[in-house]
């Protein structure tokens, strides 16, 4: 291994080629750094922050840093899962998450995340914001209770689909929010399509395709089969 | 108002607005707030067409139009009264100027009136904090409110008289310069900055500014020779200067003084900016409160131009180069440097992810150089008196002069422009001050707050950097409820990009109501550090970094404040489980003592 091109993650060595990120770089190794808006086919977002780790002492996004020479970094230690675990928790309360009945269960990044750094309540109280599900589309069901605002859906119209279904808008807990391409709001009249990249991106159970929610049953899904810090670090 | 969005009205206004801005998605802002001013809301159907015209998704032309509080995407009212709720204001009675006011009107706060007429609420801090408390009415200033301006103005609104025809004195903004130093008593004519940098040559007149020690008067104090340098070399189609008159951090009001009797100098500081970094455009990025100041400042860009200190071949030379004014709508968040560049290019005021820096890629890619309106102001001083004469003023690691924005329990609230290194002390000792000094908060809600034994600390980058605020609280004041009024202030203004700052601020507005409603308990206090530590590693941008501070700095320095109103020692959760079973008894008609929660024990 060249010591030009590697940082210490966890004490172990990490190779990367120039231009890579520090989670590029541990993907590409096999470890996991917990992440949600995140994803390895589109340029990072930045917003959930559950990729924070300490590179020499210092808090950064795993996922915009780049990856440096030497660099020295944190990640799965107590400190830094702590901190993640109440990100979780935000991220519950925020929106109205309901695991039993939501059929993502199983499939969902969110409850896997939570499951793997243990979070074992919500700890806040529920903010219960009333938001509306959208069920307009003939093959397609949007339910916003579960948004966590990682953008991976308007990456995916704008840049796959090139069809820009998607936008983040509004301002703050209580205005931010994906917002629908059309007039009425409404899906159906866009021109989403259950064959978009977007259709298929979202880590949580925001956007479903309708009549197959449970063609897989819970219990053989993916994060039933492997924890988010296998699955993730090897898909 | 609804009338006003049909097609036949849309066939007349916004084309010409349009057509104004060239169809250009960029200048999305302030077509939206052209549009806003003719037709009285953004309409579903004007979002769509403005999308359509500029060549933009809809979705994304909408999630500008939400993201800023003083654009509307439903019907507004005839009159929509702001109050300006910084803690200053709360302290000259602006809640219950508000509440006199809603009364009058039969309405509630943040509700329209029923006949559609007119919408009462507050905004953040408006910059009127020397001569509070102020309100924004179809967001032009008025100040000093009372109430006898109340009662006039329910009777003006109840009649429809135009806004026009309201009272001229009511729009009067003063000055309220206290104390002048090098920058306020700078005698330079216009144009003889410029051509004094243009004497020594673009890349000496740089050297010069470093050689002042010329630092960012927005707070951060990055060197401004090294900004300007790091600009310059970053190659690019076109280089920008942005002026950040953002000013929106609560009780900070300088840029608003320099921009209404210095406009001359702040221009000529951004014409010196463009000269030294290549540039041939300037952007002004001003306040949405400050509206009221855009046919004045037009008026001096246009006397530039004629004197030739703007425009094609500045003073007779081949150096060109203009100077546009934008306006924010009502967002904190656009005074940090890449939100502000995301605004100007009319998107949603959300901090990018850095790096890049705006240095080499900011507005519309390009390099770019952000400076605070007094920074621009101050390279005038240098561009004539040299580097060696500027650096002389101050202290050694922060050269020349510093205006405050002093405001709170003090006589004389107003401009103060001090050489850097003066006490907290001093200040106050100017400032005439009649009652016990209990605290002061400089550089606004994230920056500190100081208390009695603090006042031998100086404002200068070795002790307390400031973007300008100077917010003073004399000992009958408590410092719960300025926290209280700062948590909700971040909460308000979070961007909402991030998790940490979108919902943490939210989480720490409600620990702080749970306390002021008398349900605290030391685990709520412990609470608000769990999310102090969280916050300040975790957020996107400085806002979430530093919105804990006011709690952290009161919770240090006046826990009683905060001590007295806890309920126990012990956890106390936010509801009241006997209480929440009233329902219960009334449908059971059961109120013996085993029907309450204490008399089950």
């Amino acid at each position: 291994m060249s010591e030009q091109n590697s940082f210490l993650l966890d004490g172990e060595e990490i190779p990367f080629t120039p231009g890579q990120t520090v989670i590029q770089a541990a993907k590409a190794a096999g470890k996991f750094i917990p992440h949600l808006c995140w994803h390895p086919d589109f340029a990072p977002h930045g917003s959930c922050k559950l990729c924070t780790v300490k590179v020499n002492g210092r808090f950064g996004s795993a996922c915009t840093m780049e990856a440096a020479a030497g660099m020295n970094v944190d990640n799965r230690t107590p400190e830094l899962d702590d901190k993640r675990r109440t990100l979780l928790q935000l991220l519950f309360v925020e929106g109205n998450h309901f695991c039993p009945s939501c059929e993502k269960s199983g499939n969902c990044l969110l409850q896997a995340t939570a499951y793997e750094l243990g979070m074992m309540s919500p700890h806040f109280d529920h903010f219960f914001p009333d938001r509306p599900v959208d069920a307009s589309h003939p093959d397609m069901l949007l339910d916003f209770n579960r948004c966590i605002m990682c953008a991976l859906c308007v990456q995916a119209s704008r840049e796959v689909d090139g069809k820009n279904v998607f936008a983040m808008g509004g301002r703050g807990m209580r205005g931010r929010r994906v917002i629908i391409n059309s007039e009425s709001g409404r899906l159906a009249d866009t021109d989403f399509a259950a064959t978009d990249r977007a259709a298929s991106v979202c880590p949580v159970g925001v956007i479903l395709k309708k009549r197959v929610g449970f063609a897989v049953p819970i219990g053989q899904r993916k994060y039933d089969i492997a924890p988010a810090s296998i699955a993730e670090a090897t898909k | 108002m609804q009338a006003s969005s049909s097609p036949l009205e849309l066939s007349t206004t916004l084309p010409a607005i349009l057509a104004r801005h060239g169809h250009d998605g960029t200048r999305l802002m302030q077509i939206l707030r052209e549009t806003q001013e003719a037709e009285g809301w953004l309409s579903p159907a004007v979002l769509t067409e403005i999308a359509r015209a500029v060549g933009r998704p809809r979705a994304e032309v909408e999630g500008t139009a939400a993201f800023y509080s003083f654009f509307h995407t439903r019907p507004r009212g005839k009159y929509c009264v702001l109050w300006s709720d910084n803690i200053t204001d709360r302290m000259l009675g602006n809640r219950e100027l508000m509440q006199a006011l809603c009364a009058k009107l039969w309405l509630e706060p943040g509700r329209l009136s029923e006949d559609g007429l007119v919408s009462v609420n507050t905004t953040s801090c408006t910059g009127m904090c020397d001569q509070g408390p102020a309100v924004l009415v179809n967001y032009r200033a008025i100040t000093r409110m009372t109430m006898d301006r109340v009662d006039a103005m329910a009777e003006l609104i109840r009649n429809q008289v135009p806004l026009a025809d309201w009272p001229a004195e009511w729009f009067a903004v003063e000055d309220n310069i206290r104390r002048k130093d090098a920058l306020l008593d700078h005698g330079l004519a216009p144009g003889e900055a410029l051509a004094a940098a243009m004497a020594r040559g673009a890349a000496a007149f740089i050297d010069e500014i470093k050689a002042s020690g010329l630092r960012g008067r927005g707070g951060a104090g990055f060197s401004t020779g090294l900004k300007w340098a790091m600009c310059r070399d970053a190659p690019g189609d076109a280089h920008y200067v942005v002026c950040n008159a953002d000013e929106g951090e609560p009780g900070t009001f300088k840029d608003r003084v320099l921009l209404t009797s210095y406009a001359d100098l702040v221009f000529e500081g951004m014409t010196l900016a463009g000269y030294a970094i290549g540039a041939s455009k300037g952007l002004l990025y001003l306040r949405g409160e400050y509206r009221y100041m855009k046919d004045a400042l037009e008026a001096v860009l246009a006397r530039r131009r004629a004197d030739r200190l703007l425009g094609a071949k500045i003073l007779d030379s081949d150096f060109a180069f203009d100077i546009e004014i934008h306006f924010g709508a009502g967002a904190y968040i656009c005074g940090e440097e890449s939100a502000l560049i995301e605004s100007l290019e009319g998107k949603p005021g959300r901090p990018r992810i850095r790096p890049p820096f705006p240095v080499t890629s900011g507005y519309l890619g390009q390099p770019t150089v952000v400076n605070n309106v007094e920074t621009l102001a101050a390279a005038c001083l240098v561009a004539s008196h040299g580097g060696a004469w500027y650096a002389k003023l101050g202290t050694a690691k922060s050269a020349g002069t510093k205006l405050l924005s002093v405001s709170g329990d003090v006589e004389r609230p107003g401009i103060y422009e001090y050489p850097y290194g003066v006490s907290v002390a001093q200040v106050l000792q100017d400032c005439g001050v009649t009652n016990c000094i209990q605290a002061v908060q400089v550089s606004g809600p994230s920056g500190v707050c100081i208390g009695q034994d603090e006042l031998d600390r100086r404002i200068c980058f070795e002790d307390i950097p400031t973007a300008g605020a100077f917010m003073v609280f004399d000992c009958t004041r408590d410092m719960f409820e300025v926290a209280h009024n700062f948590a909700h202030f971040f909460a308000h203004e979070s961007c909402g990009f991030c998790t940490p700052c979108r919902v943490g601020t939210q989480i720490v507005a409600r620990l702080m109501d749970k306390l002021a409603a008398g349900q605290g308990s030391p685990y709520d206090i412990n609470e608000m550090f769990n999310m102090h530590r969280l916050m300040q590693g975790a957020s996107h941008c400085g806002l979430g970094n530093t919105a804990c501070n006011p709690m952290i700095d009161t919770l240090t320095k006046f826990k009683p404040a905060y001590e007295r109103r806890l309920k126990s020692l012990d956890f106390v959760p936010g509801f009241d489980l006997d209480a929440a079973l009233s329902q219960a008894r009334q449908m059971t008609g059961r109120d013996d003592a085993d029907a309450h929660l204490a008399g089950a024990d």
